[in-house]
């Protein structure tokens, strides 16, 4: 019986080969090949120019995922005290959001953001903005946020914190409370219980809900178009011109892809490593 | 432990909520905005409502991405039940391996997702534009030789990136699953296909619906991958979208926004009030009991 049902998996393993595993070879054979179709490692020779990109995105992505992770494990901590039915509310009210694209809410970010857009209304009317000149010496009549990467990052970190929250939440809820309990009767004070047993516990939440915050941040293209001005490119515009964009060069966008995979790849692996050998990252 | 938590705590999530739903209220209020601002409030108006209906390229990217979001859910789920099952039943050292590959379009940047797949369909086309030239010529039938990314290529990709997720929630309420259930049902005189509709699919039926809303959610929200697939002919709400804000986005899309996030609001609601119910009814009959 068992046996017979294992050949349920057949087509989604052929579907695999078909739109996962070609898909990444063909990434792999126009990265190493030249406009004419000949072997060529002039693709990566060029990387050299876009050191200044791969160091921004790296950066803003890293920065993003800090504050993910300084407000998200928090806050999946205190969901988990409260009661089952505040629970239920807190997830749905966390996903609901993502039901309305993540293009608009970002456009909606612009409205709030601009020069004389919503904040700066707000600061202004209540005289805030005066305050500040008077205690600075400045003289603006608006506070530039706007087209900066400030911008970018809080753009980063509203999309995906809650891929930071959901991971931690579900497995700080999954842990077995007379642990805690056991602990407590050992004598830890809740200090203790928490940096020895919770934090501990709850690690492979953390590891994959950094993944899933980092590995977005760190390639997107419409956040940084959007928030960011377009004039301080990211990785992810960067690749998107190669293809669809006016620098046509899908051999140099395969590299830069390519190039970017890896990485994220080994730093997931370092990462991972420091979870000492948490099989199964928990996802969602 | 103690439970309730504390008003600092309170306070604390409510100011989370309050960054998640800024922007959300922000487009619905101003959804209803006379003005064709998104900063200055003109007074209240449907006109971006009835404007909307009119619109008919918001209308046709609207139709495409609930179509192609519903159809990548359904084959997604179907197609993810039976291979969660199919792995299941695997030995480990097959199974591993594979897993590994099934995690790889979740690990991996949406846009290398996009990417590759845009690369692999122009690949197909252009081969596929040399074997139906050569095809004709044989003079049996003929095939058409200019094939375009669009509809359909969009719809592959969406179901690709979809089938993990429901994976992911079927597997483990599978391992949960008393194996035993299997050979009882048989051993009473089930078959083992009645076997699986009678006693397998109601187990593991919470797993199958959660998956199917996480590929649907994935599926709505979902841009970068549509924007390197749909080609030009086909365009989800969200390529739309992107499309407008080099230029200025036209407020009838904060209307249409609306109502989908109202309607999936709603049928949020209803499904959590109903789960809620059972759940209720559940106690109250072990309690009897």
């Amino acid at each position: 019986m068992k046996r017979k049902l294992s050949l349920f998996a057949v087509p989604y393993v052929v579907w695999m080969a078909l739109f996962v595993v070609a898909p990444i070879i063909m990434v792999v054979v126009y990265a190493f090949s030249s406009g004419a179709g000949g072997f060529t490692l002039a693709n990566f020779a060029r990387m050299g120019t876009y050191a200044v990109v791969f160091g921004r995105s790296f950066k803003l992505a890293i920065i993003a995922t800090v504050i993910c992770l300084a407000v998200g494990y928090p806050v999946s901590y205190m969901m988990s005290k409260e009661g089952p039915r505040f629970q239920r509310l807190a997830m749905v009210l966390i996903m609901l959001p993502m039901w309305m694209n993540f293009l608009l809410r970002t456009y909606s970010w612009m409205a709030i953001l601009e020069n004389n857009g919503l904040l700066n209304q707000f600061f202004q009317s209540t005289g805030i903005i005066n305050l500040w000149n008077r205690i600075f010496g400045t003289n603006l009549s608006f506070f530039p946020m706007m087209n900066t990467q400030g911008a970018v990052v809080l753009g980063m970190v509203y999309n995906y914190l809650p891929f930071m929250i959901l991971p931690i939440y579900s497995v700080i809820i999954k842990m077995d409370a007379s642990l805690l309990e056991a602990a407590q009767d050992l004598g830890a004070d809740n200090l203790n219980v928490f940096r020895r047993v919770i934090l501990p516990l709850s690690l492979p939440g953390v590891l994959s809900g950094i993944t899933m915050v980092f590995v977005p941040s760190v390639s997107t293209f419409a956040i940084s178009t959007m928030l960011g001005g377009g004039t301080r490119i990211l990785l992810g515009d960067l690749i998107e011109q190669q293809f669809l964009g006016g620098a046509y060069n899908p051999q140099l966008g395969s590299a830069i892809a390519l190039v970017m995979m890896v990485i994220v790849v080994l730093c997931m692996w370092v990462m991972n490593r420091f979870g000492e050998g948490e099989e199964q990252a928990v996802m969602l | 432990m103690k439970r309730g938590g504390s008003v600092f705590n309170r306070v604390v999530m409510a100011l989370v909520f309050l960054f998640l739903y800024a922007p959300v209220f922000l487009l619905i209020i101003f959804s209803f905005n006379a003005g064709n601002s998104n900063m200055v409030w003109k007074g209240f108006s449907l006109t971006w409502y009835s404007q909307l209906f009119h619109n008919r390229l918001i209308m046709q990217s609207v139709y495409i991405t609930l179509l192609v979001s519903l159809l990548a859910t359904l084959i997604a789920t179907i197609a993810g039940t039976s291979a969660a099952i199919g792995f299941y039943s695997m030995r480990r050292r097959v199974r591993s391996p594979l897993m590994t590959v099934n995690n790889i379009p979740m690990m991996n940047a949406d846009i290398v997702t996009g990417v590759s797949l845009c690369l692999l369909f122009v690949a197909f086309f252009a081969f596929w534009g040399n074997f139906a030239s050569w095809f004709n010529s044989l003079g049996l039938f003929q095939l058409p030789v200019h094939l375009s990314m669009g509809f359909g290529t969009m719809l592959i990709a969406h179901i690709t990136f979809n089938i993990p997720y429901v994976i992911l929630s079927v597997g483990p309420k599978l391992r949960q699953m008393d194996k035993n259930l299997i050979d009882a049902a048989q051993d009473l005189g089930c078959t083992w296909m009645q076997a699986f509709w009678k006693v397998v699919l109601p187990e593991i039926k919470p797993g199958i619906v959660s998956g199917a809303l996480t590929a649907f959610t994935m599926s709505i929200d979902d841009f970068v991958i549509s924007y390197f697939t749909a080609g030009s002919s086909a365009s989800t709400l969200a390529v739309t979208i992107y499309g407008m804000t080099k230029k200025k986005v036209n407020p009838q899309i904060n209307a249409v926004s609306t109502l989908l996030f109202v309607t999936v609001l709603l049928l949020l609601a209803a499904v959590n009030i109903r789960e809620a119910r059972l759940e209720q009814r559940l106690e109250a009959q072990r309690r009897k009991s």
